[in-house]
């Protein structure tokens, strides 16, 4: 009766759970139509080494479960107790020195075995060379996105890491130096490599060598604070002369549209400018994302929202809405300036 | 005695006399120095801990039940995982666990109480007052700033979210002094329990004639000296960055996060063997008698939990795989924590062989003890998929550590907790728990845990990331979570019946009489519950089983010891 009732409260509760669905401001939908982050599906190479090592690990484990799980299956249906047990207690056997050394020196080949190729792997993702065409990227984590600097190309933007396809006979490898603003962070694209902490007074390097292009979901996975759940990044892998035009355009100073000149004149006078870069104005401030190129972008806020202009609209009126402790202030303007702004930032492509 | 005393406020004087019995037997409880009823009074206070922070999971998966819920608020979600796993860990793993031991190692060696019963007393007390003050947070962690919180740092609370830039108000010092008070009255009981165990076995009981459990409580306790300080010196180092402006963890004034995590690991990963030892040792006790057989390999049990103990205090950076160490780092780390699996690969053997040609009884405790040897199987596997560096690389920080971990602490450590509550539970109130009701608890418990904590591993491959409040639609990841707090019902169902078994069973339980497993040491030489002072005449032994010799004088053991 009192399991009865429990479970009623508790199927009311999940109901609940179903009507207090936030919104997702698009982003199911943008999800579906890119494969989950796999480690079993990679498309870069360190991601792909690891995932052959993987695959060796878990056939020998697999093998180990099956042998030993199978010897404990059998022993409590061969040896449990019968109903028509004579009540005599079974022979007692103290031990026995040859098994035990049979299986102390079975398992110690099997660990050794393991230990060869684990250092192997080990060498071959964290020594490897850098090719003279690799791309250099900045990767700075912030409470809670990612700044992304390209120092050899002058670009700086944020959560969206564009890098170009690799193609083996002249790889153009990425390779990451990781640092952190304020507190720890992770890096982490599951099909393109392995997670590489993002460390505060701590530089950490990684690379990826894309082989098929497409778009990559990755997160911080390094517990960082209130947003960490929405510290989502993606990464942009697409053939070499994409890439340069997105570099090209990313690199211009946006173009000045006459027709937003009052947006533009607000976000130069309001507190915008203290934390945010647009290049060609008043605004160099780099606590928050650069902004030079945010129609660029395919979300907002590190991923919690598709860039649209009316989600656009929403997160300056008030991020609280869309990433609750989102480091960035309600700026509280008035429906008419918050119209022009947000005209005016829809021009920055 | 009602009436003796005049008092000024007209209390009547047929409730006086119902509560002054009651006050009596509280005044007793409170000051008592008896290891059998601290030990009951730890195993009562840690189970009372385990509901609320169970209570705390619930919450959690039901907020993760489908993506984009808002049950909880980010913060409030942080506080829950963080406090969920701080409690988790030092307000049940440790005080069930030194709880059992504190109950059973003077049984099993034929003491009268252990070396320093006020010393014991102290540790309970202070590991009391450092576990409300972990839960007082909710009301004080803020001062007088605002509201009121608990930590939100995560039970690892890494460096520099803990320092003050980060991390305002007082919920992370509440943090560092709950656990800096319950090590430190750990550390009272491992001293206490080694003074114990070498001082005062009764005679004839040699090192080499100890039952396994006290072994391995004295390997527990060692591993508690060792491990705790460093955890305790890194916190009160996180204290004097935070008030005295030192900067140890302090990255913005040239302070290392890294070292932060060095400590707390060099802490961190003994204490996952100090919480799963002691459940070694309670299948070390239960599943012989089950099988009516002697453990098999008794030294090289013994010798193999030593090794796992020495292993494990060079294995902490494994941790730390992601954190950009030198290749020679990672390898050499990978390979010490490969090496773990060969001796506790031997233990599993071990209690197999012990299975091997028995008799084996399926009642309750044995029921868990077989669970567990299956998941600590799978618990022990996974992890060695965790220490091949690369490998982990990917699954770090992931719900296939979640589900790991889960299958140590639960699969593993719960799961003989119950055991050894089904099994001593007799020994302790002299009444036999239901047996149909245990397995009723059982079968809910199992269905339930594999549900919850299966699917983990696969949403951790599939890219989860651990301590996410919430998750997008679309990434392939809500059936595997719906699964996952669907199966909290049936984990929660469990632990209700054994509350009912357990309530029913001191009310109108079958009477247990002092050996009800047939089994073969000494705490069940003595009558049920024990009196305080245990033997009314001290024990003599002969071998590993008393018992054993006394009930087949035809075929001691001490024969062929
Ligand atoms: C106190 C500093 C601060 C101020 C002032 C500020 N922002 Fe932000 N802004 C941020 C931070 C930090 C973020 C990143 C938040 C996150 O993703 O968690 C951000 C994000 C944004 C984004 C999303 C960028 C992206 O690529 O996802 C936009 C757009 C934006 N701000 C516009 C504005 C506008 C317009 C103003 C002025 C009305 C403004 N901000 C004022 C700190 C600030
Ligand atoms: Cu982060």
């Amino acid at each position: 009766m009192m399991m009865k009732r429990w479970l009623l409260a508790i199927a009311a509760m999940m109901a609940s759970a179903t009507l207090a669905v936030a919104n997702d401001w698009g982003m199911g939908d943008a999800n579906s139509k890119i494969p989950p982050s796999s480690i079993f599906s990679p498309v870069s190479t360190p991601a792909s080494d690891i995932s052959t090592l993987a695959f060796f690990v878990l056939a020998i484990t697999g093998a180990i479960f099956l042998i030993v799980g199978g010897l404990i299956v059998y022993s409590i249906v061969r040896f449990r107790a019968r109903a028509d047990d004579d009540g005599r207690e079974p022979p007692q056997v103290y031990g026995s020195n040859p098994i035990e050394f049979a299986w102390t020196t079975v398992p110690i080949i099997i660990v050794f075995v393991l230990i060869l190729i684990t250092a192997r792997t080990i060498y071959t993702v964290q020594a490897a060379a850098r090719p003279p065409g690799a791309i250099a990227v900045r990767v700075i984590g912030h409470q809670w996105w990612w700044e992304f600097q390209y120092p050899e190309l002058g670009i700086v933007t944020a959560n969206e890491l564009h890098v170009p396809l690799s193609d083996p006979k002249n790889p153009t490898p990425t390779f990451l130096v990781l640092e952190s603003a304020d507190v720890a962070h992770s890096f982490w694209v599951p099909r393109l490599a392995g997670k590489t902490d993002v460390i505060p007074n701590h530089k950490n390097t990684m690379w990826i060598d894309p082989h098929q292009a497409g778009t990559f979901l990755g997160q911080c996975a390094e517990f960082c604070g209130t947003e960490h759940a929405m510290m989502l990044l993606r990464v942009i892998v697409e053939p070499r002369g994409d890439f340069q035009k997105w570099a090209a355009a990313e690199k211009q100073a946006p173009v000045q549209d006459a027709s937003v000149a009052r947006g533009r004149a607000l976000f130069e006078s309001t507190a915008c400018v203290s934390c945010h870069t647009i290049r060609g104005t008043q605004a160099t401030g780099t606590f928050g994302p650069d902004l030079t190129h945010l129609m660029s972008r395919e979300t907002l806020g590190a991923g919690v929202a598709m860039n649209t202009p009316e989600h656009l609209k929403i997160w300056v009126h008030d991020p609280e809405e869309m990433k609750p402790g989102a480091l960035m202030p309600a700026m509280n303007l008035e429906q008419k300036d918050l119209d022009g702004l947000v005209a005016y930032l829809a021009t920055l492509k | 005695m009602a009436g003796s005393i005049e008092h000024p406020i007209a209390l009547g004087a047929d409730r006086e006399q119902v509560s002054l019995p009651l006050l009596g037997s509280v005044h007793e409880w409170v000051v008592t120095v008896d290891h059998k009823r601290l030990g009951m009074m730890y195993i009562g206070g840690g189970l009372v801990f385990f509901v609320i922070a169970g209570l705390q999971a619930a919450t959690i998966r039901l907020q993760l039940a489908i993506p984009e819920a808002g049950i909880v608020a980010p913060q409030v979600f942080n506080r829950l995982l963080t406090v969920h796993g701080t409690a988790m860990v030092f307000l049940v793993g440790m005080p069930v666990l030194t709880g059992f031991l504190n109950y059973l190692v003077p049984l099993m060696i034929g003491a009268r109480d252990l070396a320093f019963p006020r010393l014991n007393a102290f540790g309970f007390w202070l590991w009391l007052f450092g576990s409300l003050l972990l839960y007082f947070s909710y009301i004080g962690g803020d001062g007088l700033y605002g509201a009121g919180s608990a930590p939100d740092v995560g039970w690892f609370a890494y460096a520099p979210l803990t320092e003050r830039a980060f991390s305002r108000g007082n919920s992370t010092d509440y943090w560092i002094l709950s656990i800096l008070l319950t090590s430190v009255g750990s550390t009272a009981t491992a001293i206490n329990l080694l003074t114990s165990i070498f001082c005062m076995r009764c005679e004839g009981m040699t090192l080499r004639k100890m039952p396994v459990l006290v072994w391995l409580a004295a390997v527990v306790s060692f591993l508690m000296c060792v491990a705790l300080p460093p955890l305790s010196a890194a916190q009160i180092m996180l204290l004097l960055d935070r008030f005295l402006g030192a900067h140890f963890f302090d990255t913005q004034a040239g302070g290392s996060a890294i070292l932060w995590q060095h400590f707390f690991w060099i802490f961190g990963h003994p204490e996952v063997y100090i919480l799963v030892f002691p459940a070694f040792a309670f299948a070390n006790e239960i599943i012989p008698v089950f099988s009516r057989k002697v453990i098999f390999g008794y030294s090289v049990m013994v010798a193999a939990s030593c090794a796992i103990a020495i292993i494990s205090l060079s294995v902490w950076a494994h941790h730390m795989f992601s954190v950009g160490m030198a290749p020679a780092g990672n390898a050499f780390f990978a390979a010490s924590t490969m090496l773990v699996s060969v001796p506790t690969g031997i233990k599993i053997f071990n209690w197999i062989g012990t299975m091997w040609g028995g008799k084996i009884r399926f009642r309750v405790p044995m029921l868990f003890s077989v669970a567990f040897l299956v998941q600590f199987l799978i618990a022990g596997l996974t992890g060695i998929m965790l220490g091949v560096a690369p490998f982990d690389w990917q699954l770090t920080d992931t719900y296939f550590v979640v589900a790991h971990f889960h299958y140590v602490l639960i699969g593993a450590i719960i799961f003989m907790i119950f055991a050894a509550i089904y099994y001593w539970f007799p020994k302790a109130t002299g009444k036999m728990l239901s047996e149909r009701l245990g397995k009723w608890h059982f079968w809910l418990f199992l269905i339930g845990f594999h549900m919850t904590f299966d699917t983990m591993h696969f949403a951790g491959m599939r890219g989860m990331p651990r301590r996410i409040y919430t998750y997008q639609p679309g990434r392939g990841l809500d059936t595997l979570n719906l699964i996952e707090s669907v199966g909290v019902i049936f984990q929660a169902a469990g632990v209700l019946i054994l509350l009912i078994n357990v309530i029913r069973s001191i009310r109108s339980g079958e009477p247990a009489g002092d050996d009800p497993w047939d089994a073969w040491t000494l705490e069940w030489s003595t009558s049920s519950p024990p009196p305080e002072y245990n033997f009314a005449t001290l024990p003599v032994v002969r071998s590993r089983r008393p018992l054993w010799d006394l009930k087949h004088p035809e075929d001691p053991d001490w024969k062929y010891e």
